[in-house]
């Protein structure tokens, strides 16, 4: 553990590699690693790349490592795919795109799966961010689909949100549905060179002003796969993380950060104490069969677990 | 919690057909591994470097363009020179017989040979890797 710890710290890729090994499967060394690498971690810009299926998002990712390189900055990815509901297996494809850096130092890309569990896949994501930011990378990018609530907790850690977009997927309902409009601080337009990036732009432009009065996020429009209009977006999301920091938001972002983290720590050992100290199967079977509701089985939880709840 | 077995199918070489490679991802996939594909015309430096970055169990070596004397060794000497010499490598593809006991002194420890059933390699690869 100790050789762990100092090898992620001096910027080692395999230590590192193990490391998140450790925190990804939730081992026992993992609080002991967390313990000693958390002081270490707050200096790396972390960026959020989301949105629907097949957008771009890791054409878009390739191109913007290879110019956070020519600036000199170190690069750390988290690509995430969903894992299969059936087998619980993945096959994790995002690196493909990226493998032109599969040499450069300077570059350290890690595949996840969702894996199933409730609100893991944020935990553990974050970990490993934690753990890429300890050893010394500048900018963490962290490669999501746009669905799920796991995606919505990763974006809120995120200093800058991007929001890709396609055109041809649907309308603007169902944009403002996919509720992506809330959580992006920054979209790209991508596959502009496809039909219809035009009518889009407009669209996100109007529901934006509908939504918002101020602080409208910047629209991009990128191809990834020619490597156009990617300069505009690398400047538009710093510029997004200057303001953050002009504006003094940032203290809000950190605080939020840091509460989303422990919640999720704190929803999980709630979980794990009231199925492993109570007798939580026989609760669950007492709502299946109508003999208590839920909120009196979460009292009688809370009681096994020796707290009481005060009726407010 | 239980670990996951990490995968990576690689195809190392000219050739382009990655049929067999997809065709093994989907069968390791669904056997509850996870599998990181890296697409084609990988060289033996980027795939233990991804191996590396990914912490894999074991790496599947797809090669269908007849080089694979030269690449598969290649893999598993930089491997070794990483400190990840515990990684299991194996390999598919076109493969004559006799070039199989050179390979598997050179390191690699199966090769399945096409036509073989995936089930095969998913047993392969439980067996043998070691999930510390
Ligand atoms: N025409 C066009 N195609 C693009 C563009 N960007 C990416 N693509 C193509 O779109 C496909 C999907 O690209 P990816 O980068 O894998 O998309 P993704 O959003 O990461 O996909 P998932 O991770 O599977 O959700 C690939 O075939 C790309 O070559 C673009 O700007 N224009
Ligand atoms: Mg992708």
């Amino acid at each position: 553990m100790k050789d762990l710890v100092t090898g992620l710290l001096a910027g080692k890729v395999r230590p590192l590699a193990k490391a998140i090994t450790v925190v990804e499967n939730d081992r026992s060394g993992k609080r002991e690693l967390l313990k000693e690498i958390y002081p270490r971690t707050g200096n790396a810009y972390l960026l959020g790349i989301t949105g629907p299926p097949g957008a771009g998002k890791s054409t878009l990712t390739d191109k913007v490592i290879s110019k956070l390189r020519q600036q000199g900055k170190t690069v750390g990815v988290i690509a995430v795919d969903p894992s299969s509901p059936f087998s619980g297996g993945a096959i994790l494809g995002d690196r493909i795109r990226m493998q032109q850096h599969a040499l450069d130092d300077g570059v350290f890309i890690r595949s996840m799966a969702t894996r199933s569990h409730l609100g893991g896949l944020s935990k553990s994501a974050v970990d490993v961010m934690h753990l890429m930011d300890a050893s010394g990378k500048d900018v963490i990018i962290i490669e999501t689909v746009g669905v799920g609530q796991d995606e919505v907790d990763i974006v809120r850690i995120a200093k800058t949100t991007v929001v890709v977009m396609v055109p041809g997927l649907g309308d603007s309902v169902q944009i403002a549905k996919a509720g992506v409009m809330e959580i992006a601080d920054v979209f790209a337009v991508n596959k502009a060179d496809r039909e219809g990036a035009d009518k889009l732009f407009s669209e996100i432009r109007a529901m934006l002003d509908m939504i918002k009065d101020k602080d409208k996020p910047e629209i991009f429009r990128t191809v990834a796969v020619d490597d156009v209009g990617i300069d505009e977006l690398v400047q538009g999301i710093f510029a997004h993380g200057d303001k953050v920091v002009e504006t003094g938001l940032i203290q809000k972002k950190i605080a939020e950060k840091a509460e989303s983290e422990l919640r999720a720590y704190l929803l999980d050992s709630i979980m794990e104490r009231s199925t492993t100290m109570t007798d939580y199967d026989e609760i669950v079977k007492r709502v299946a069969d109508k003999q208590i509701t839920p909120m009196d089985g979460v009292d009688e939880i809370f009681a096994g677990l020796g707290m009481t709840i005060k009726e407010s | 919690m239980d670990k996951k077995i990490k995968v990576l199918v690689a195809k190392p070489g000219l050739d382009g057909h990655d049929r067999g490679a997809k065709v093994v991802s989907r069968a390791l996939r669904d056997a509850g591994m996870e599998v990181i594909y890296t697409g084609i015309r990988q060289t033996p430096e980027q795939i233990v470097a991804t191996a590396v970055q990914e912490d894999v169990d074991s790496i599947g070596l797809s090669c269908l363009s007849g080089a694979h004397n030269k690449l598969f060794p290649k893999v598993v000497d930089l491997l070794k020179a990483q400190g990840a010499g515990d990684v299991l490598v194996f390999g598919g593809g076109i493969i004559p017989d006799e070039d199989i006991p050179g390979l598997k002194a050179a390191g690699v420890a199966e090769i399945f040979l096409p036509g073989t059933s995936t089930e095969d390699t998913i047993a392969f690869i439980k067996e043998n890797v070691t999930t510390a």
